[in-house]
């Protein structure tokens, strides 16, 4: 009997993580899966005298598709992460290799300063750098730079990303620095390395599991890009509402009211994130191995 | 091993009850006693005290206001509360949206509710809130779109309050080479009702119905003509290009860098808070005239208090939205707290309206000069049933023309591309 209620003990701690996620991912899953093949049609009338959802079949995913608005947010997307994520990971490396430096001083109150900007929320971040942007407010001499020019915004909108997780993805860099043995920099220094040898010839290859990892994450967050442009948006004339992927979805479902093309374009994304980070991992397990 | 069981209960129980907790709205509260809540949606400033009128002369009626959001943005919030069953009883609902909100069904026809508060109401001012010989909501303000500007930049630098839209190019070109830190005004690609009242002005009709077919000329020849108009500021660098609403524009408000604000009889109310160091320093004059003493001016917002469809009150909430806005004494309390010129025709008699809006001391006559633009003021036949996608198409796209310095022509032809095939796929006709 009791070797039985030992059994069933594993469900039950997973029982509530599988609850969340069929409640708040699963289901919520579904429905837009369902939404995503009907469509809203107004019964008749001048103002249409209310409106029915109908089946459509696939008709919304090839609205979807044939929106030129999207590929142009997709590809804005792409010049955001494009500077995003090299500049995340390298100053995440960076950072942690000189906090791995022995004698280094004020190490620890450095890293807390590195994290912290992780700690701030994306659309108070975003706020702030927003009235550092701008010519009547700015303290970093918005008055002379165009912030929100037209090559310039891609630039503002990476720095407000770059601030937020360089400190995040330094920490996870620098404990897998920390996990090497200390006898390979003992060998090193009674070979006659020097530090910055060491750091590249040594630290950087040992790393490399955790620097591919970081990359990982944070092309999965620039897929999600939506906090920075969104709040920044009513700033300027610059970021339009369909900046970004998600700002487009939103704008189709909660402005333009149309939830099945949202639903629609929402399924595409997922499937799209999903072979992206399948791809990626494949990937970063190879590196691992 | 039983509490355990008894743990996976308490767990699953709990995830229910933080889902279950969204649901749920005021609407349907109805205390012991018979007495009836509501829950009122509006974002005018100081409505609070004005709701507290009502509320202590109501005791069976309680009204609960909320601000939510404000303008574009809580349409789309009453449509979301509309399809998760939780809307709020009444909400003010500006003109421009109401025909949207009927045809996805979010406001409730309350003709028989307003048969005595319609006749407060002359037939121009009606139009807005009925549609096919039903009422959709109670008109709360009418806001013809004036010409507000700084009595002090102008003196300091000799400048004309300008009566015509070539003097307002004249003078906006006069005080850049005067002041060249100081710009005439902004042109606002954020929010679209300064430059709808505008169209409306130039003779523009963007929506018209004949039966149950929709004819859309965003792009026509009237359009265009105040857009080029417009163009021609912006190149000429005499009219900033930043949008309103947002911190760059306040502060420039703030510190005398624009020098005309085109806005409704509402603006005092805003300027208060947008422009704190400004008052006594602005005067109102009429919108410049495309042909020198022509009076026709546009509106910008203007709204009505609805009844939402969601309520279980229809009648007690139709009771309120009657009494905002037919009411002496609510109406003198929102022409007092809300700087709003009232819609009702017995409003615009009250004797309120002889005093200057508080941020205004300086202008005696604020409000005769309100009266007179009012009846020349000018709509379109109708408002869209889809206004949120042509809004959207014009933030997107004159705020791309702004940026890339294209023409605000073909702007107008991709909002009206857009808002055409918006409406033929949601199964509308248009001609």
């Amino acid at each position: 009997m009791a070797a039985r209620n030992r059994a069933k003990l594993p469900y039950l701690l997973v029982l509530p993580a599988v609850t969340l996620l069929a409640l708040f991912v699963v289901a919520p899953g579904v429905y837009a899966l369902v939404l995503s093949f009907q469509a809203r049609k107004v019964v008749g009338g001048l103002l249409g005298g209310g409106s029915k959802l109908v089946f459509v079949g696939l008709d919304n995913y090839g609205l979807a598709l044939a929106d030129p608005e999207l590929w142009s947010s997709i590809a804005r997307m792409l010049l955001v992460a494009l500077l995003f994520i090299p500049a995340t990971v390298g100053f995440a490396l960076l950072f942690a290799l000189l906090l791995d430096v022995p004698r280094v001083k004020l190490a620890r109150s450095t890293r807390l300063a590195i994290f912290l900007p992780y700690a701030v929320p994306g659309v108070i971040a975003s706020l702030m750098w927003g009235f550092m942007y701008l010519p009547a407010t700015s303290p970093i001499g918005g008055d002379h730079v165009d912030f929100f020019g037209s090559t310039t915004v891609f630039f503002s909108v990476a720095n407000v990303a770059v601030w937020g997780s360089v400190g995040f993805n330094m920490i996870v860099i620098f404990t897998a620095l920390r996990a090497l043995p200390s006898e390979l920099y003992e060998a090193a220094r009674i070979d006659g390395c020097s530090e910055l040898r060491m750091a590249l010839r040594i630290k950087v290859p040992l790393v490399l599991p955790a620097i591919a990892m970081c990359t990982l994450f944070t092309a999965l967050a620039s897929l999600q890009l939506f906090n920075e442009p969104n709040t920044l948006r009513p700033l300027s004339n610059a970021i339009s509402s369909t900046w970004v992927p998600l700002m487009k979805i939103y704008q189709d479902a909660f402005v333009d009211s149309d939830v099945n093309k949202a639903a629609a374009t929402s399924v595409l994304f997922v499937i799209a994130a999903l072979a992206v980070s399948f791809v990626a991992s494949r990937t970063v397990s190879r590196v691992n191995r | 091993m039983r509490s355990q069981w008894r743990l996976a209960g308490a767990f699953v129980a709990g995830a229910l009850l933080v889902t279950g907790c969204g649901g749920g709205g005021g609407s349907d509260q109805q205390a012991a006693g018979g007495k009836v809540d509501l829950t009122f949606w509006d974002w005018d400033p100081n409505m609070d005290k004005v709701v507290d009128i009502w509320n202590q002369a109501h005791p069976d009626i309680h009204v609960t206001l909320s601000n939510p959001a404000g303008g574009d943005q809580l349409v789309s919030k009453m449509i979301t509360a509309h399809e998760a069953g939780n809307g709020p009883d009444i909400a003010k609902v500006e003109y421009q949206s109401l025909p949207a909100l009927v045809a996805k069904g979010v406001v409730a026809d309350i003709t028989q509710y307003t048969g005595d508060a319609a006749k407060d109401f002359d037939a121009t001012t009606l139009k807005a809130t009925k549609f096919e010989d039903k009422v959709y909501g109670v008109p709360q303000d009418v806001a013809p779109l004036m010409l507000f500007y700084r009595t002090d930049i102008f003196d300091q630098n000799g400048l004309k309050v300008p009566t015509t839209w070539d003097e307002f190019k004249q003078t906006a070109q006069q005080l850049h080479d005067k002041a060249p830190s100081v710009a005439m005004t902004n042109f606002d690609a954020a929010d679209p009702g300064w430059i709808t009242g505008l169209m409306q002005q130039g003779g523009a009709d963007w929506w018209s119905a004949s039966g149950t077919t929709w004819k859309v000329a965003i792009n026509s020849a009237q359009s265009k003509k105040v857009a080029d108009y417009w163009q021609g500021l912006v190149t000429a660098g005499t009219v900033a290009k930043n949008p309103s609403f947002s911190p760059q524009w306040n502060k420039q408000m703030n510190e005398g860098q624009l020098a005309t604000w085109i806005s409704g009889a509402w603006a005092p109310a805003q300027l208060g808070g947008i422009a704190p160091n400004t008052k006594g320093k602005w005067a109102v004059a009429p919108l410049p005239a495309w042909t020198a003493g022509d009076k026709t001016t546009g509106i910008w917002g203007g709204s009505a208090t609805t009844v939402t469809a969601d309520s279980k009150h229809a009648a007690q909430a139709a009771q309120f939205a009657a009494w905002l806005n037919t009411d002496d004494k609510a109406v003198t309390a929102q022409i007092q707290n809300i700087n709003v010129y009232p819609a009702a025709t017995s409003g615009r008699s009250l004797p309120i309206l002889s005093s200057p809006p508080a941020f205004f001391p300086n202008q005696a006559n604020y409000y005769d000069l309100v009266k007179q633009a009012a009846p020349s003021s000018r709509s379109f036949s109708m408002w869209g049933p889809n206004v949120t996608v042509t809004f959207s198409g014009y933030t997107d796209k004159f705020g791309a023309a702004l940026q890339n310095n294209t023409s605000f022509s073909t702007a107008l032809d991709d909002i009206q591309n857009a808002t055409v095939a918006d409406m033929k796929k949601l199964g509308f006709t248009v001609s």
